[in-house]
């Protein structure tokens, strides 16, 4: 019997406002512990909590990307439990009127178009972080407050690669609206994972597992294929899932179980009386709606359209957006009509600097203008390939524009015949040997003796022409 | 001249005439307080040194409440002086910041008494008997209860040891205890006054309030402590009147409904006529009384208590040991167990049950048949008021079904205890003001309260009727002997 599984997603992001959600204290990560905070997101008796509506912005602007229906009347409840990372012993969320509820987000995963409904989008506060010592625990509450927004998906998502490619577009639309810096390393985003399997082609769900703490989309991808094979197994033996929350565990590669359906706790939410409901107008609607740009997925088919990418070219450089406005820069200003040459140098060297120096290419601060004039020098054949490159590095390092790093070493190749020909000379009479291995049939000695004229030419001259003339030249004789 | 059993009123002018010093004041305060207070236990934490936390303001004659003090409960947050809503579990508590009241009787010259008064732990309860510092006495009779859960608010006033008092109201608690105290106490409407640093009980029904010897001072206090707060979410902007214009002695054609379901079985029959009297005061002087019903008022009871501790046992999570207050020190296994052993030690018993009660009708299964009935029947509740408003520009009716009862009498049966709220709690399920002044004495010589209550946002309506009933009978110049 043939198993599938069906995966739900559950995405946290930091919302990037200047405060905290319900309060005044800034939310600017890696301060000093407990110094961003007040009565307020300390959760002292007879404090109150104030909506910030930027946050409450944000959360609609999400909801209108993720093509949702932001509701008209929106408000807050309170989930109820004890931990002492979160001060009041509740945490202010959103129960059953989320900001913005049924919506979708388009994707396309293995060469696939896929269209994943999102149930909710809804705000949330964020709790501390405790630091566990060997004979205490401590808490710092700088992130307790932070807004939190909370993206959940339909379960149907079909495969791990499926929902690997669900978080990168989704990560990429968040990114592109500015409202997250959408870093798992920060914990400016976490996912959780829902899945459950079933026979082929059935309906209905079956008994489903909750997944926790993965800190990668890799790790989400990898602790969902992990389940499926543990779930299948299970199955084939005749035996039942429980249903649970489970941890995955980086190191081990697998999941284990946390807690059972049992132990799961009573929430007991009921409406936030601090906060009287919100009433969000079409008027605000419109107003954001207009903020929102091109997302990724229409920048993508317009790049693979407009510039003639390729789709495995295009995501390279889409799914971020400050590399995506940098490359859409590049490609607009180079003067021909045909964005090869620039396109190629955007997915090429650049994509690989900046891998190099573990970054986007647009954080390479190479000006558009210069990149271009960069490849122009290739396209004219006044330099090679190869100096290119290292023009590049340069330019990326020093900051200094590619004629002048050009000129200063003295770069432009040597293509005039005359001056190549002397070299020839020389280097056909040094090595008659080579020479003579080509002329009887060794095609292979025409590279070497190609090398031994760049190399008297200190890379200067063109290699192009040399074959040319060293061709041209063995055939006569 | 007794300056402690002058009203804030007097004080002011007297101060402005050059006749009283805010020294004297505060001396005269204190004296009475060191004199009385051993018998009353108006006030917590008394020591030798509770006089030095006296805030002393500025003496500046154009401020509003210049140099007058005023008297705090345990709940209300007073930057750097402690506030333990009279619970062991917050046992040291010392605010790092000022309730919005507190912040805007500083501005108006008020100065903040250095002791706060006694309350029910964490205002849960109608007698004080619930306080971690033991029962506060009744004034008039001390081996009664002066009400509560603001008891120590109002028997401070009644006692002349406090010339104003702050105090919160969620049920009746500040109208209840001011009817069995013979002063003058006010619920304000639901957003009028800023919560913001009340620590909750039930934060959709919590207000804080004025208590005074007469309307005008009470009116005077409301003016003060109202507005919008922008810290308070609930609180409205609406402008505030002023209120002083309210006294005019002069309520002819005011339109009093009195509502047939609060005249009932249970009733004290002295309580009865006392107030049937009141009313034909008001009708003397001018104004109509019709029956009206508020068809609802049954479930007023029940659906508060639902309500109210569900909402307790969220805003009480927070006392855990782990930040501030009480934590239970002598060894734990767990997190767990701290918080077990701690929240075990330190809630009195009707915190307990009212944390239990709360978290049980929130549970998963339970809510839709407890929590949202009850918001649907406190909508039944305010729809009744709404009604009635249309023809009517107030409603009156006792404040309490009995005058103060015995220590002990009611503190075992929480039932009992929880109907002597039965005719305050309606107001704040609506969220609509409600004003207690005195209106008599039973033959044993204790006051009674007459209710008054009017539409959201329209104390003035309360201060015009209260005044004209006050100025044109005697009750409110009454003193107990101490």
């Amino acid at each position: 019997m043939e198993y599938e599984p069906i995966i739900g997603l559950e995405v946290h992001v930091h919302l990037k406002t200047k405060t905290k959600a319900f309060c005044g204290c800034s939310t600017e990560f890696g301060k000093e512990p407990n110094s961003q905070t007040c009565p307020v997101c300390l959760g002292f008796p007879g404090s109150l909590p104030v909506l910030n509506q930027v946050a409450l912005g944000y959360a609609i602007k999400v909801g209108l990307a993720l093509n949702c229906r932001v509701q008209e009347y929106t408000k807050f409840d309170r989930k109820n439990y004890f931990y002492p990372d979160l001060p009041k012993n509740y945490q202010i969320s959103q129960y059953d009127l989320p900001v913005a509820k049924d919506g979708f987000l388009d994707i396309d995963a293995q060469d696939k178009a896929r269209r994943i409904n999102i149930r909710r989008v809804h705000l949330e506060e964020d709790a501390g972080k405790l630091i566990h010592k060997q004979d205490c625990s401590l808490v710092d509450f700088n992130r307790t407050g932070i807004p939190l927004l909370e993206i959940v998906s339909e379960p149907e998502i079909s495969s791990p690669q499926e929902a690997y490619e669900y978080l990168v577009f989704l990560k990429s639309v968040v990114e592109y609206l500015g409202v997250s810096d959408c870093d798992m390393e920060k914990g400016s985003l976490r996912c959780d994972a829902n899945i459950s399997l079933r026979e082929e082609g059935a309906c209905g769900l079956g008994v489903k597992t909750e997944l926790k703490n993965m800190n990668s989309f890799r790790a989400v991808r990898e602790a969902l294929a992990f389940e499926i094979t543990r779930q299948t197994e299970l199955l084939i033996q005749g035996k039942t899932i429980a249903q649970e929350t489970r941890l995955w565990d980086e190191k081990s590669g697998a999941t284990s179980s946390m807690r059972s359906k049992e132990e799961a706790q009573d929430y007991r939410y009921f409406p936030e009386p601090d906060l009287p409901p919100f009433i969000i107008t079409q008027g605000q609607i419109d107003g954001i709606k207009k903020s929102i740009p091109e997302l990724p997925r229409e920048k993508l088919r317009r790049f693979i359209r407009d510039y003639g990418l390729s789709e495995y070219d295009a995501r390279i450089i889409v799914f971020s957006k400050k590399d995506a406005d940098y490359a859409e820069n590049c490609l607009e200003i180079f003067p021909e009509k045909n964005k090869k040459p620039i396109a190629n140098w955007l997915i090429g060297p650049l994509v690989s600097e900046a891998n190099t120096r573990h970054c986007g290419i647009a954080d390479l601060n190479v000006p558009a203008g210069e990149l271009v004039e960069l490849v122009k020098f290739v396209q004219r054949d006044e330099i090679s390939n190869l100096s290119a490159k290292l023009v590049l590095a340069e330019m990326i390092d020093t900051g200094k524009k590619a004629a002048d790093i050009i000129k200063a070493k003295n770069l432009i190749q040597i293509s005039d015949t005359a001056s190549l020909e002397k070299i020839l000379d020389e280097v056909v009479r040094e090595n008659s040997k080579s020479a003579l291995d080509y002329k009887q049939g060794k095609t292979g000695a025409l590279m070497f003796l190609v090398g031994q004229v760049m190399k008297k030419s200190q890379g200067k001259a063109n290699p192009k022409i040399i074959q040319e003339l060293l061709k041209r030249r063995l055939a006569d004789a | 001249m007794e300056i402690n059993k002058l009203t804030a009123y007097e004080l002011i002018k007297k101060q402005n005439a050059g006749e009283v010093t805010s020294q004297e004041i505060i001396d005269s305060l204190k004296k009475r307080t060191e004199d009385v207070d051993s018998k009353v236990k108006a006030y917590v934490r008394f020591s030798d040194k509770s006089f030095s936390n006296l805030q002393l303001t500025t003496y500046n004659l154009q401020l509003p409440l210049r140099s007058i003090p005023v008297s705090i409960k345990d709940n209300i947050c007073t930057e750097g002086l402690n506030t333990e809503c009279c619970s062991k579990i917050l046992q040291g508590f010392k605010p790092p910041y000022d309730a919005t009241v507190i912040r805007k009787l500083k501005e108006a010259g008020a100065s903040i008494f250095g002791l706060k008064t006694n309350m029910d732990e964490f205002a849960f309860g109608s007698s004080t008997e619930n306080s971690c510092f033991g029962p506060t006495r009744n004034p008039w009779n001390l081996e009664c209860v002066a009400g509560g859960s603001s008891g120590g608010s109002a028997a401070a006033v009644a006692a002349d040891e406090a010339i104003l008092a702050l105090g919160s109201d969620t049920g009746g608690s500040i109208r209840q205890p001011a009817s069995f105290c013979g002063v003058v106490g006010l619920k304000p409407t639901y957003g009028r006054v800023s919560r913001y640093g009340l620590i909750a009980f039930a934060s959709s029904l919590d207000q804080i309030g004025p208590f005074a010897k007469d309307v005008r001072d009470c009116a005077l206090l409301t003016q003060v402590i109202s507005g919008y707060d922008p810290n308070d979410s609930a609180s409205v902007e609406a402008e505030v009147p002023d209120y002083t214009k309210a006294l005019t002695n002069e309520i002819k054609g005011v339109k009093i409904g009195v509502p047939q379901e609060y005249f009932i079985q249970g009733m004290d029959a002295e309580v009865k006529d006392i107030i049937e009297e009141a009313i034909n005061k008001l009708k003397g002087l001018g104004a109509s009384a019709g029956q009206i019903s508020l068809a609802h008022t049954e479930y007023a009871v029940p659906v508060y208590y639902i309500i109210a501790t569900a909402e307790a046992s969220s805003n009480l999570a927070r006392f855990d040991g782990v930040q501030y207050g009480y934590r239970y020190r002598a060894g734990s296994q767990s997190l767990i167990d701290m918080y077990n052993k701690t929240r075990g030690d330190a809630f009195g018993d009707e915190a307990k049950r009212r944390i239990i009660l709360g978290t049980f009708v929130l549970s998963h299964g339970y809510y839709d048949a407890y929590y949202l009935r009850a918001l649907k029947v406190r909508t039944l509740i305010k729809q009744d008021f709404d009604a009635v408003f249309k023809d009517f520009d107030c409603i009156v009716t006792p404040t309490s079904p009995t005058p103060a009862f015995k220590i002990k009498e009611k503190i075992a049966d929480p039932l009992k205890m929880y109907l002597s709220d039965i005719y305050t709690i309606s107001a704040n399920l609506a969220g609509i003001p409600a004003i207690s002044l005195p209106c008599g004495f039973t033959k044993k010589g204790l006051p009674v309260g007459l209710q008054i209550l009017a539409r959201p946002f329209h104390e003035e309506m309360l201060f015009k009727v209260a005044y004209a009933y006050e100025q044109n009978t005697p009750w409110h110049k009454m003193k107990p002997e101490l």
